[in-house]
């Protein structure tokens, strides 16, 4: 099926046949989770381990069910319990990972291109589950692979991607994906968090004003605004945030009539989307989070299941 | 240096020289207790030392103006003899280190100990002095003892000094031992966290981007303030398309600014942040392993757009820029194998920097002439250093011989410095200084 | 496709003939039929099981349950394909436990597809029993494997390649052995 990657580092890379080989071997992956026996042994004998700098616990959960429902053995490391403290090096400590053979690292980082780092000096394969506010690949191909139970994935489908777009890898993933597969994206942020360069992206549509980016659109995703950046002057307060961006019914309503609501979570309720979109009929967050399963396995087979030449 | 009487007599030159006005074949020069004694098409002296150079140029040593030399303090990154026998490899005969090591050369004491470690060191070290007190932008350090002690120019380079009023009293009180500042241009609040230029790559790829706004602003306040102090200033590492704007139209407003531009903001883009190979067909034995996010294409100012580039260009062109300088950083390798965000900012030039010039040549970008006058004449009248920058007859015997034909590959691990930090591994160089000459004396010998 | 040296074994009508005997057999020996499901092996596995639920359908008025069953993560030869198999999705809409199982698939050769397919039927439940039905039979086992329906038995060496064709996949039905050289799909 022609995955000529040794790692998942970004969507920026792949082709549009292969994200969608991806997403239709994520599609038969979604059955193991009904199953009673949730474990296949795909990957025995491989260990995964997931590298975690930052912590997350929702990613790293799912990629560590993802891992064990394939029966590899998944060991997670994050950075507060490792020797990162002790002023060791990112290449120290990969390498000391390294030594102990593992077939995947999964890694998050808080810094762009880790993860790229990593998978430069290692021989195993690497997952990048967020380096930075670059690229989350695998949280952008779930949101596709939510998005195409719902939706034709391709030409003709209009995404508004919906807050501080600066500083999301999340943001950026699905922006290269979509676009890959020729989708149409819209991006509204406050200009303070919207980088001026991004309307020059085939594809992308840059809107100044949530309601121009809502108008007929058919999927919504609205992203985590964290809450910290307040104090780096990019907005007044996370009263103004939530007035002018923040996603409610009304906003809601100029969408599409089956428009789908999305967010990569932890939600902040009533800043980014208000508990009444978020847990309305047209949100499929927690979709997102059961389909994030099922793509981690998808990709942890594809990596894991052979040996990269 | 030295007060040989030695004689060296350097036959079949081709002399480039614009201090002169030069471009001349066949001439035979003649050095003799360190100066240039004398220039003709034959010279019959029985010299003690002979070479003929069988048409090669001879061209005046290169003069770099911005240089970090990391003693003392930083010793494991480079030290003034490593940086010197660096320089001379490159064809570079004096080089002016900046002020930021440990001690900041903010007192004659440390100006003393730079000199008298240079002493060995075969190239000529002009210690600049900082403009501040531990470069702290808070209080004057003491110009005139430090002019004294041999501090040739003031700078709190790598920071900038962010109080105006502090600046315009170091202007106004530099001009009483006519030493120039030299200005590291940079808004620190718009500067923030970034690490490469904000424009496309950064966008694209989420690294914090610095825009260029935040050097042109502060090269707009520094042409202000000399413009109305009627002082000279110079900018140091000149980036962006916007700052040459203003520094042309001061120039033709007819502020004595002068400013400087690296080879790697010359010859690199942005794009290089994402690949290092850039359009040029490295070496496959030299090529670095990471092509992305390779910590060698991270230097403050970065490396800004292709549209800058171009107009970094032909403001070397048309002298807007004065001068080439490489703001040689060297770090320690380890230093700068961590994470993008993390690495220091900087990169190595003294090595690779002539060879660069001589591929702007080919470029068509400068004639050999104004090559000359950028790496050599202008940096020694900002400085103002009467005695180089030209080999006209009773200057010093600094100069440098290149081979223009001679084709090399830069391979970092062949470096005279300490550090391997360069963007240009790999690269293709399409002439070699083989012979740099000190006080008449040679230094570097391929 | 190479035509050439293809050897033919069965023609459309013979498949047809001998899927029907196949289904016949299944129904005289599992009396209980409503306690019979059927489970075919994708691809060619699953058209099969199909026709003979038809049958069965047909014969014997009875619905038989089908699921479908992709052994890939089952597979004992994962990290030495060259090429990444493709994951398909598993459907056995239906409990396992205490059931007959008729495992269908099309050709049974080494055992390694048979063993894989009954490690995954087993943790889906607990069958009574499973039985294995193929159309083909064509030798070279690696596995204690046997089969209790067949319905042709092709004594091949293990350098001819059977090939077994269906309408539903390939446009028509067809059993051939070839020499494996020949480059075609399995």
């Amino acid at each position: 099926m022609g995955f000529e990657h040794k790692d998942l580092l970004g969507t920026r890379d792949l082709s549009a046949i292969e994200i969608r080989s991806l997403l239709e071997s994520a599609e038969s992956f979604k059955e193991i989770a009904e199953r009673p026996l949730k474990k296949v042994p795909a990957l025995r004998g491989k260990t995964v381990v997931n590298l975690f700098f930052e912590p997350s616990t929702r990613t790293r959960t799912s990629f560590e069910i993802a891992a064990k429902r394939l029966s590899a053995d998944a060991v997670n490391m994050s950075a507060s319990t490792s020797s990162v403290v002790k002023g060791e090096s990112l290449l120290d400590t990969v390498d000391n990972i390294q030594a102990m053979a593992p077939d995947i690292i999964v890694v998050r980082h808080k810094f762009v291109g880790a993860a790229h780092m990593i998978a430069e000096r290692v021989g195993a394969r690497v997952v990048n589950a967020g380096d930075g506010a670059n690229e989350h690949p695998t949280q952008a191909l779930l949101d596709l692979l939510t998005i195409s139970e719902h939706k034709r994935l391709g030409p003709g489908l209009t995404v508004a991607i919906i807050g501080d777009i600066a500083h999301s890898r999340v943001a950026r993933s699905n922006i290269w994906a979509l676009t890959t597969l020729g989708v149409t994206v819209r991006v509204c942020a406050p200009p303070t968090m919207l980088p001026r360069e991004l309307e020059k992206i085939p594809g992308l549509v840059v809107c100044e004003r949530p309601e121009e980016a809502l108008a007929g659109v058919d999927v919504v995703m609205m992203l985590r605004i964290q809450l910290e950046r307040q104090d780096r002057l990019l907005f007044p307060s996370i009263r103004d945030y939530a007035r002018i961006f923040g996603l409610n019914r009304q906003r809601l309503d100029l969408a599409a009539a089956d428009a789908i609501v999305m967010h990569p979570g932890p939600i902040n309720r009533g800043v980014e989307i208000t508990s009444e979109v978020a847990d309305g009929s047209r949100a499929v967050i927690l979709n997102q989070v059961s389909n994030g399963v099922a793509l981690r396995m998808a990709v942890l087979f594809l990596l894991g299941g052979q040996s990269y030449e | 240096m030295s007060s040989n009487n030695s004689s060296l007599l350097l036959k079949n030159v081709s002399l480039i020289d614009a201090g002169q006005n030069r471009d001349e074949k066949n001439l035979d020069i003649l050095l003799q207790a360190g100066k240039v004694a004398e220039i003709a098409p034959a010279i019959s002296f029985a010299a003690d030392q002979v070479i003929d150079l069988d048409g090669a140029w001879v061209m005046p040593g290169a003069i770099d103006l911005h240089v970090h030399l990391r003693e003392p303090g930083f010793e494991y990154k480079e030290t003034i003899l490593s940086g010197a026998r660096a320089a001379v490899a490159g064809g570079f005969t004096s080089i002016a280190c900046m002020a930021n090591t440990r001690p900041v050369n903010d007192s004659a004491a440390v100006t003393r100990f730079i000199l008298e470690q240079a002493a060995v060191a075969p190239a000529k070290v002009l210690p600049i002095a900082a403009i501040s007190k531990g470069m702290a932008g808070e209080e004057l350090v003491e110009m005139g003892d430090l002019s004294a002690a041999g501090a040739v120019a003031f700078s709190d380079d790598g920071k900038t000094v962010a109080n105006s009023k502090l600046l315009r009293h170091a202007l106004e009180y530099a001009s009483l031992f006519n030493k120039p500042l030299l200005c590291h241009c940079q808004d620190n609040a718009l500067f923030a966290d970034g690490v490469i230029h904000e424009g496309m790559i950064s966008a694209a790829h989420g690294l914090p981007g610095i825009p260029t706004l935040a050097e042109d602003i502060d090269i707009a306040r520094s042409i202000m303030l000399a413009e109305y102090l009627k002082v000279p200033i110079h900018i140091c590492h000149l980036s962006t398309a916007e700052g040459v704007r203003l520094v042309r139209s001061a120039k033709a407003r007819g502020v004595k600014v002068t400013a400087e531009a690296t080879p790697h903001h010359l010859f690199l883009d942005e794009r290089a942040v994402i690949d290092l190979a850039c359009g040029e067909v490295l070496d496959d034995s030299l090529k670095p392993e990471q092509l992305r996010y390779n910590t060698v294409t991270k230097m403050s100012p970065p490396l800004r757009s292709v549209v800058d580039v171009r107009a970094l260009r032909e403001a070397l062109a048309d002298g807007t820029i004065d001068a080439i300088a490489t703001d040689h950083a060297p770090h320690e390798t380890t230093e700068k194998a961590v994470e993008y965000e993390l690495a220091p900012f900087g990169v190595i030039g003294l090595e690779t920097a002539v060879a660069l010039g001589l591929r702007l040549i080919k470029e068509k970008v400068l004639t050999p002439l104004e090559l000359t006058a950028r790496l050599s004449l202008a940096p020694a009248e900002i400085l103002g250093l009467d005695d180089r920058g030209s080999l006209a007859v009773g200057m010093a015997a600094d100069l440098m011989i290149v081979d223009p034909e001679l084709e090399w590959t830069v391979d970092p691990e062949k470096f005279y410095s300490k550090a391997r930090n360069t963007p240009f591994a790999g690269w293709r160089m399409p002439g070699r200084v083989v012979k740099t000459i000190v006080d008449g004396k040679v230094v570097f010998n391929l | 496709m190479s035509q050439t040296e293809e050897n033919s074994v069965c023609s459309a009508q013979d498949v047809e003939q001998i899927l029907k005997r196949i289904a016949f057999e299944i129904v005289e020996r599992n009396l209980a039929l409503e306690k019979v499901v059927l489970v075919g092996i994708l691809t060619r596995g699953v058209s099969l099981a199909r026709r003979l639920q038809k049958i069965i359908g047909e014969t014997a008025n009875r619905d038989l349950p089908l699921g479908v069953l992709d052994i890939t993560l089952y597979r004992d030869d994962l990290s030495s394909a060259t090429h990444h198999p493709v994951v398909r999705k598993t459907e056995i809409p239906f409990s396992l436990d205490g059931v007959t199982v008729i495992l269908v698939d099309d050709v049974l050769y080494t055992g390694r597809t048979v063993r894989a397919a009954l490690d995954s039927l087993i943790d889906f439940g607990r069958p009574q029993s499973i039985q294995l039905a193929v159309l083909v039979d064509r030798g070279c086992r690696e596995l204690p494997i046997a089969a209790d329906f067949v319905g042709v038995s092709v004594p091949a060496s293990a350098q001819d390649r059977v090939m077994v064709r269906v309408e539903e996949s390939d446009g028509f039905d067809k059993i051939t052995v070839m020499p494996r050289d020949s480059t075609s799909g399995e």
